[in-house]
């Protein structure tokens, strides 16, 4: 591989420090440019609702690679850069810095933003987002000091934070506009099992609540429902989701669906630029068909599986989705994609907090969520991957080990 | 440092891993091929016992968050983990499985 390649990889979050890592690892000798308009080397986001949010982690904790590693491995961090516009024909990108750079490939990890309700924008008094570091030590320091919280919104981040406010001693108030927790992301007779364990917590759940606006001027003092009713708040958070930041990759001629359209490989429809991570419309063969994930695991692993395609030596990325969720003494994990169910099958006692959902499309498991058993989920994780077809009464059994449920299946266990 | 009796040499299945608390220490501790190894029972990621977890080929792989470790040697092998576990010197003797803790 040529010395004087230049691969640029837009997007300092956990995408594009691991695919940094990774053109590193497989010997790419060329300049390896990673630019972020955050003022902070790729860090990775799963604490920022947990234990960064209740000062149970120091913040230097969740630095994605060891101090030093950029320096060690001769890759340029443009931290607190935007790139303005990239020319895809003369292959260059165009800096917030004024600077103006050349590359021979591009990877786009651009990522997500904060979708925003326009009565409650960010910097409102008493209206807090979360997507980065810094937004989690204010919103950190702001719950210290408050006594009501209300969360909009009913999605994972939603119900961390949730988690994290009750654990900091706050009463907190969760409205989603479905009538379940969860919508976009598991059945809901699985979300139920979760609005469950927070109202055992405490948390006051409201579903179906239709916010409408906000009460206060100089602070926050209620978050208002169409139903006509207000929920008296010191602070908000608004969790309703991410929109891809797509827009650099539009303006520059790329295909966008759900996100920027890539292939297996991670390529654009723009010859020699890439897009990983969450920004990212990707097609997933062992589902069969085309998605844009936002988790741990996809911004990490397509980014590398991108990254090594761009030195050359790609293989398609093909893994079942992953996910994993902490809230209160619960560890949740999902696999596979669990919205398309006819059938859910619970294995274990609901009661006991640990125990595993199966979702069945027709008698096919497409998907598992586990409840405090982590250690099952690679063995559902292959029920997915082999489109398993699996007697109801066995995957209900919790008597025998999914382990030997799998090795029945097929020839090599796990 | 000083031997500890950690567990009967029985306890440990092949390809398993149990754990144990040692002087105070959670110490996991593997038989692959028929070799003894011990490991911290505790993920340097977040808290959560790696016996709970699964053994894979040389590795253990934590049931929290999937991370790996490498059983000899305690090195980190797969994210969200960055560092590595402690490993103890271990041995069978008379029927039971030694281990070597530094002296607190």
């Amino acid at each position: 591989m040529a010395r004087d390649e230049t691969f640029v990889i837009v997007g300092a979050g956990q995408a594009g420090g691991r695919a940094a890592e990774a053109m590193r690892a497989v010997g790419f000798a060329g300049r390896v440019v990673l630019i972020g308009e955050e003022p902070s080397l790729p860090y990775e986001r799963p604490p920022l609702s947990k234990a960064v949010l209740t000062g149970d982690r120091p913040a230097s904790t969740v630095e994605l690679l060891p101090p030093g590693f950029y320096a060690q491995k001769g890759i340029e961090a443009l931290t607190g850069t935007r790139v303005e516009e990239i020319d895809a024909a003369a292959r260059t990108a165009r800096l917030s810095s004024g600077r103006t750079l050349g590359f021979t490939k591009l990877l786009l990890a651009t990522g997500g933003r904060v979708r925003t309700l326009p009565f409650a924008l960010p910097g409102m008094p008493g209206i807090f987002y979360l997507r980065t570091l810094a937004e989690s030590l204010a919103l950190g320091a702001a719950l210290r000091k408050a006594k009501r919280l209300v969360v909009i919104g009913g999605g994972f981040l939603g119900l961390e934070v949730a988690a994290s406010a009750r654990k900091l001693g706050l009463a907190v108030t969760l409205l989603e506009l479905k009538p379940h927790l969860l919508d976009r992301a598991m059945a809901p007779e699985i979300a139920h099992f979760i609005a469950e364990i927070h109202r055992r917590k405490g948390v006051e759940l409201h579903l179906g609540a239709n916010v409408i606006g906000i009460a206060g001027k100089e602070k926050l003092a209620a978050v208002e429902l169409a139903q006509g009713t207000r929920v008296d708040a010191d602070l908000a958070v608004v969790a309703v989701g991410i929109a891809p930041n797509s827009e650099l990759a539009a303006a520059a001629g790329a295909t966008i669906g759900n996100g920027i359209v890539v292939d297996e490989f991670g390529r654009t429809s723009l010859p020699d630029i890439y897009a990983a991570g969450d920004v990212a419309d990707h097609p997933n063969p062992i589902l069969g068909h085309r998605l844009r994930l936002e988790s741990w695991q996809n911004a990490q692993n397509q980014a590398i599986a991108a990254a090594r395609a761009m030195c050359g030596v790609g293989t398609p990325y093909a893994e079942v989705p992953w996910f994993w969720s902490d809230q209160y003494e619960f560890n949740i994990q999902m696999v596979g994609a669990p919205l398309k169910t006819d059938e859910i099958v619970v294995r274990g006692e609901p009661a006991s907090g640990r125990f595993l959902c199966f979702n069945l499309a027709g008698n096919v498991v497409v998907g598992a969520t586990a409840f405090n058993m982590g250690g099952e989920i690679r063995f559902a994780r292959k029920l997915v991957e082999l489109k398993a077809r699996v007697e109801r009464r066995i995957l209900s059994d919790g008597t025998k080990k999914l382990r030997d449920v799998v090795a029945a299946l097929s020839p090599s266990p796990a | 440092m000083a031997w500890h009796v950690a567990a009967r040499a029985d306890e440990v299945p092949e390809n398993e891993v149990i754990g144990v608390v040692v002087d105070g220490e959670p110490v996991a501790l593997y038989k692959l091929g028929g070799v003894l190894y011990a490991t911290s029972n505790v993920c340097t990621h977040e808290f959560a016992l790696l016996s709970d977890g699964y053994v894979e080929g040389d590795c253990i792989e934590c049931p929290l968050h999937q991370a790996r470790f490498h059983i000899a040697t305690g090195e980190v092998r797969a994210a969200p983990a960055s560092e590595p576990i402690k490993t103890f010197p271990v041995k069978s003797e008379g029927g039971q499985i030694l281990i070597e803790l530094p002296e607190v």
